[in-house]
């Protein structure tokens, strides 16, 4: 016998869209921007800015002139097509000028080779990036090596003159492409052996760059040899720690007295090389590339040797590394780039003439480096102190719980910050203007103005620099996140 | 006597049996954290095969002591002399012990960016030097042995607490250690998750191991330990066999000790 409470569903109720104002785009703008009468304000003040300055930079942009051969003949052409008075944009300094903004005043016939110093850059990073994943790795390889055959035939075309004009050019353009498809090949069966080409790139770089006689890179390659071999031939006696001390002196003294002697006489015997291009003609992006890969290749295991110096147990190490950090960070960049192009001369031995690019380098690694540190003694000060522990309790000795325990933790958390350090440095580059070397920004755009014929022109260039500065460093963003993501453990 | 973690299975002694060889020898060992005396005047001989609870209110040292035995903490005086090597600043003979001495944490403390099975290869792999492939089999078979070998590639994060602790066992073990150290294994484990980790611990008394275990577990003392010392104030207050400890304490600190964590 129901009761009268009692209450049976008959029909089971479709579920129905929620009401218009609670869905999409109007619920999105109604708890977004017009949530209460402030955020409506803010929302209208907002709008209004954005038009206006689309309003005033829009048709700058849009009415762009991209063949000319003058500002003169930019402002011509805009007052022709848009009318007296009428602002337009000269990107024709760009088609005009890119190549010095790229390469700076490096001889236009070896133009090939700080193109193929970069597509292999990519190469020689694959590995390290993209550590054991073989479908990046070719991907990457390959992709580079078409891009690069493609700026080499680019670069050709719009440098008739250049070696592409001669029989020679076909050849290098060939040589290119077996070079890249072997890499690829490489990289496909082996993607490790790739990590040779990584060691080797500095080497292959610098020769590809500044060129000269085949003997000092190989000179210098030889000085890590010896180091290798000292390491080795010491190690059993002397403990890890002195052996590679050791290493490094002998090293130090081949290459900074012994090497000029050996290569010098090794070139009179065998005069093997190619042109050599002076660090006066380096500049443009090829200067910010070469000062910021190599920096920030080197500032990485500086920072970590002195993040772990500053925590360690021994006075005088913990001393050094101390006072190194705290020097460096307390003087700005500038001063040490000044002292780079004056005042390291003095301190080298006499007569040994170090290029200005390469004191740079240093002195910038060396910033970089004490940033690096004390980002990365973040990552180590917050790893807890069981895993020293656990490290220990299993017998692994101080290097060996280093490299497997504490370091892929410590960099792991500290990867935000090591490569907000790398963004910095790498825009950090342009500083060396100051030291008149020619940086994108300000050298190469110094030198495009004062030709006559873009006097006047003001944010062409730095648009265009900034750009490509932009694409760099938002790359290394985006590396950093797909790291982080990569390397996630916790999944609680 | 009311404690959750009663052992009621029973247990095969028949590999538990003690040799007369010292596996573990502490003399007049004191220690100090700048002016606080931790450990005053410890002297005590563990031999091959036997297993030890040491126990007592917490700041009693415990921790310090079985520290001690593998040099995550210095003593000041006196002599710890483990499986015939004495511990001195010689960085070799601590490497030495260490990998002879197998210690499991309270927190665990597996490495959490390396999957299990990496964890358990890891130190064989670096420190003994043996092969990738040899490594692996033998983290399997100790894997199975704390029953979750399933999990090997998984990474800690994955696990509960009482797996986490058995993965650390596991760990140690894969080091073929010839004594274990034991501080507080269940002290951060839900209860439902300290009877497998003990349970694997009483497996490996079962073996013959040497044991040290600072532990309030009072069921594995009864069930497993041949002897328990009691701790206070940095010394050994009391030592004796699992039945004359529990039934006929001598000190008065111990009675009241024994009041407390078994009188509720």
């Amino acid at each position: 016998m129901p009761t009268k409470a009692a209450f049976v569903r008959k029909d089971m109720l479709a579920p129905q869209e929620p009401p218009v104002s609670e869905r999409g785009a109007i619920k999105w703008a109604r708890e977004n921007l017009f949530s209460g009468p402030l955020n409506t304000f803010l929302t209208i003040v907002g709008v209004l800015a954005v038009f206006l300055i689309v309003k005033s930079a829009l048709p700058w942009l849009l009415n762009g002139v991209w063949n000319a051969n003058s500002m003169a003949e930019c402002r011509e052409i805009v007052a022709a097509r848009h009318g007296e008075g009428a602002t337009g944009a000269c990107w024709a300094m760009v088609r005009e000028r890119w190549h010095q903004y790229l390469f700076g005043f490096y001889p236009q016939e070896l133009f090939w080779r700080p193109t193929m110093a970069f597509g292999l850059m990519f190469v020689a990073l694959a590995p390290v990036l993209y550590f054991g994943n073989r479908t990046i790795n070719m991907r990457m390889t390959a992709v580079a090596g078409v891009l690069t055959i493609l700026a080499l035939a680019g670069v050709s075309a719009s440098f008739p003159q250049t070696i592409a004009g001669s029989e020679a050019g076909g050849l290098a353009l060939l040589a290119a492409v077996i070079v890249f498809a072997g890499l690829t090949a490489v990289a496909w069966m082996a993607p490790r052996r790739l990590l040779i080409l990584t060691l080797l790139y500095p080497a292959i770089g610098f020769y590809l760059l500044w060129g000269g006689s085949i003997w000092g890179p190989v000179g210098a390659l030889a000085g890590f040899a010896i180091l290798a071999v000292v390491y080795n031939l010491t190690k059993a006696q002397l403990g890890v720690v002195v052996a590679t001390g050791a290493g490094v002196v002998v090293a130090a003294i081949w290459w900074l007295v012994v090497q000029s002697h050996v290569t010098g006489a090794l070139h009179s015997i065998l005069p093997l090389g190619t042109a050599h291009v002076d660090s006066d003609e380096f500049g443009g992006f090829l200067l910010a590339f070469v000062i910021g890969v190599t920096a920030i290749a080197a500032s990485l295991p500086m920072g970590i040797l002195l993040a772990l110096g500053r925590r360690s147990d021994m006075p005088l190490i913990k001393a050094l590394s101390v006072g190194f950090i705290e020097f460096i960070r307390g003087v700005p960049l500038i001063t040490m780039l000044f002292t780079a192009s004056l005042l390291l001369q003095y301190f080298l031995p006499p007569r040994s003439n170090f290029d200005l690019i390469l004191r740079v380098i240093i002195l910038v690694t060396f910033f970089s480096a004490a940033y690096i540190a004390e980002v990365i003694r973040g990552g180590l000060a917050a790893l807890p102190r069981g895993q020293y522990e656990a490290a220990d309790a299993l017998g692994l000795d101080y290097w060996q719980a280093q490299r497997l325990i504490v370091m892929p933790q410590a960099l792991k958390i500290s990867i935000p910050g090591i490569v907000s350090s790398f963004i910095g440095l790498f825009k950090d580059t342009t500083l060396v203007a100051l030291v008149g070397l020619h940086d994108p920004l300000q050298g190469v755009t110094k030198v495009v103005r004062a030709a006559i014929e873009w006097k006047g022109i003001y944010w062409e260039p730095y648009i265009f620099v900034g750009l490509i500065f932009f694409a760099c460093c938002f790359s290394m963003s985006r590396y950093s996140m797909y790291l982080e993501r990569k390397l996630k453990r916790d999944h609680r | 006597m009311s404690d959750p973690h009663a052992i009621t299975r029973e247990i095969d002694r028949s590999h538990m049996q003690v040799s007369d060889e010292v596996a573990i020898q502490i003399t007049s060992m004191n220690k100090w954290y700048g002016a606080f005396h931790v450990l005053r005047d410890i002297n005590m001989t563990v031999n091959r095969g036997e297993r030890i609870v040491i126990c007592g209110p917490s700041g009693s040292g415990k921790s310090t002591l079985i520290r001690c035995i593998n040099r995550l903490e210095e003593h000041q005086s006196g002599h710890i002399i483990v499986d015939g090597t004495e511990l001195t600043n010689d960085l070799k003979n601590i490497d030495k012990v260490r990998s002879e001495v197998g210690m499991v944490f309270q927190h665990f403390n597996l490495f959490p960016h390396l999957t299990i099975l990496e964890n358990c290869t890891l130190a064989p792999i670096w420190v003994r030097k043996v092969p990738r492939k040899e490594a692996e089999e033998t983290a399997m078979h100790y894997l199975s042995k704390v029953k979750i070998p399933e999990q090997a590639h998984k990474y800690p994060g994955q696990l509960s607490g009482g797996q986490q602790q058995r993965v650390a066992i596991a760990r140690s073990l894969c080091m073929r250690p010839r004594i274990m150290l034991f501080d507080e294994p269940t002290s951060a484990l839900d209860p439902e998750m300290i009877k497998e980790v003990l349970d694997t611990m009483i497996e490996l008394a079962e073996e013959g191991m040497t044991m040290l275990c600072v532990t309030h577990e009072m069921g594995f003392a009864q069930a497993v330990a041949n002897r328990v010392i009691f701790m206070d104030q940095g010394q050994i207050v009391e030592q004796n066999e699992p039945k004359e400890f529990f039934n006929n304490p001598q000190s008065d600190r111990t009675k009241l000790f024994l009041s407390q964590i078994l009188g509720h």
